[in-house]
């Protein structure tokens, strides 16, 4: 019995977060099918979600990584728009757009690694220090670009494109490969190397340390990874949508960040749930779309976000204190 | 009597402190250390150095009479050293099984975690160290539990590396007699395998009982070592303490 109650209590202790964010989930979904049925039950509503939601989890997952490492970036909303620009770029002057692919990952990953080693190296704060590098690129884009928007019409014939953002058979692809980032996430985080040691960073990076734990690599490693997942977001987008423009990105900025919170993943380090996050995503995404398919005007919108992200911080506040 | 680890005149200095004065210490198989000093005589810095966490800004750190460069805390985990931190060095959000092979997880190719042979082998180590709750299980997040079950984690790390030499930190520090005396039977049992101990405690009385000699540190320098056989009583330890410190 008592076995049996400790199992509940670690199984609780390990998944709690990613269950309250599934709660939250379910709920909204019954709060908009009882508030407007009509609109829920028609299919282009949930189809623009799922449009929306892939690269918002390119966005956020990684940053589920980032923020467990007792971190976190806001630069991640520019250095989408930098990899995308790298990638457009190339593809316009005849680069095959698979080499500007991985030149564009590239990019996000370099990106990544710098703003990750100035922020450990120099011990700035990563909120001020990522805050900086989010306008100094925005700035370098804009100034780079000439704030013209690049057409990449010609992507619409290259195989990657049905590969990555095409339609196969009325299923956008973009989904399957956000699903299969999931699962490799998730068992990245819960079961390799890497997560674990991103969580014991987090936690509490002394012990870690002596323990033998490399702090600043795993932390500039999370950096990269943020930088990567934004790059792939950013060129995913400007491929769907054939079009890089200089402004692209910093509308994800604020619904990333808050997907990463209402999916449960503590703001302190040491703990984050993939699940959680990927609920998060939905929960964002369909409130987005949702209050505009309801009916009701997009004013209400960051109402409705606002109140949401609250609320699931109270929520999540349930799961107790953090433990020293 | 082989040594496994010596400490050449090693100086550490922070900023304009000089927190280890030309310091040379040798920890041989087998037997157990007992390192004592007062508050801020170096003990933690020296402690730190010898197992990584520091690396000496003068000074050689040898491995079994060999001498290792650019030292740190994994290559003395590596080595086959192993510390019980003062502060127990554990994450409190994670749980027993990540605690215990944090750094040394048992791994698949390309880094991902061998999870059921962890816990197997963590509940094992819980069950070894004497953990009687049924309410702990290899998967309990360490914030859960106290801190004499704390320490023992700490030593469950200790035991499952088979480390050669074990350091203690203040081992008995906010323990129970009961957990103290539990922390005195783990060094028995390593001094029996042939291992080392190397105990730093600010009760003399603990240092005396356990160690097969003593340490003194003063102000960043071993100002003496002296062997059990040399004295008869903790008093006679705690007197030769007295003269000594401050006297050089």
């Amino acid at each position: 019995m008592s076995n049996n109650n400790s199992y509940l209590s670690n199984y609780f202790h390990r998944n709690g977060r990613a269950l309250g964010s599934i709660g939250y989930f379910v709920l909204l979904m019954v709060i908009f099918l009882v508030g407007a049925p009509e609109a829920w039950i028609r299919p282009n509503l949930h189809q623009s979600v799922f449009v929306m939601m892939p690269t918002l989890i390119f966005l956020t997952i990684p940053l589920v990584f980032l923020v467990a490492s007792g971190e976190i970036d806001l630069s991640f909303a520019s250095t989408y728009a930098v990899a995308a620009y790298v990638f457009a770029l190339l593809v316009k002057n005849g680069v095959d757009p698979a080499i500007c692919l991985v030149l564009g990952i590239f990019t996000g990953a370099a990106i990544g690694a710098l703003v990750g080693t100035l922020i450990v190296v120099f011990r700035l704060s990563s909120l001020v220090a990522s805050l900086g590098v989010l306008f100094l690129l925005r700035g370098v884009i804009l100034l780079l670009s000439n704030s013209r928007s690049i057409t990449i019409m010609e992507i619409d014939s290259h195989w990657i494109y049905p590969l990555l953002v095409g339609n196969f058979y009325g299923f956008p692809m973009q989904i399957f490969w956000a699903a299969i980032f999931v699962i490799f996430c998730y068992y990245f985080f819960n079961k390799h190397v890497f997560g674990v040691h991103v969580q014991h960073v987090g936690d509490n990076s002394v012990s870690a340390e002596q323990m033998g734990i490399n702090v600043n690599a795993v932390k500039i490693k999370a950096f990269m990874f943020v930088g990567i997942g934004s790059a792939i977001g950013g060129i995913f987008t400007t491929m769907i949508t054939y079009t890089f423009f200089p402004t692209q990105g910093f509308g994800y900025l604020l619904l990333a960040l808050a997907a990463v919170f209402v999916g449960g993943t503590p703001y302190w380090g040491g703990l984050g749930t993939i699940i959680g996050a990927v609920f998060g995503v939905g929960i964002i995404a369909y409130m987005e779309i949702g209050i505009i398919a309801i009916g009701w005007s997009g004013e209400w919108r960051q109402f409705f976000n606002g109140l949401i992200i609250l609320l699931a911080l109270l929520g999540h506040r349930l799961h107790g204190e953090r433990v020293r | 009597m082989e040594n496994i680890i010596e400490l050449d005149n090693v100086t550490k200095r922070f900023g304009g402190i000089t927190a280890l004065n030309k310091a040379s210490l040798k920890v041989t198989r087998g037997e157990v250390v007992g390192l004592i000093g007062d508050n801020g005589a170096g003990k933690s810095t020296l402690i730190k150095t010898l197992v990584g966490v520091y690396s000496p800004d003068e000074g050689d750190i040898l491995i079994r009479g060999k001498k290792v460069n650019a030292w740190n805390a994994l290559k003395a985990r590596e080595s086959g050293i192993e510390t019980v931190f003062q502060d127990r060095a554990l994450t409190p959000q994670q749980s027993i099984v990540k605690n215990i092979f944090m750094g040394k997880e048992l791994r698949y190719p390309f880094g991902f975690i061998k999870e059921k042979e962890q816990i197997f082998e963590a509940n094992r180590l819980i069950r070894e160290i004497g953990f009687t709750s049924k309410l702990i299980n290899a998967e309990s997040p360490v914030g859960n539990l106290s801190g004499g079950e704390r320490q023992g984690v700490a030593i469950a790390r200790a035991i499952y590396n088979k480390a050669e030499l074990i350091v203690l930190d203040e081992p008995t520090n906010n323990l129970s007699l009961n957990e103290t005396q539990k922390v005195f039977d783990f060094v028995l049992n390593v001094k029996k395998s042939n291992r080392s101990v190397l105990f730093i405690g600010h009760n003399i009385y603990h240092v005396y009982d356990i160690s097969d000699r003593f340490v003194i540190l003063d102000r960043g320098e071993v100002v003496h070592k002296l062997n059990k056989n040399d004295i008869s009583t903790p008093e006679e330890l705690m007197k030769i303490m007295r003269d000594t410190i401050g006297a050089h």
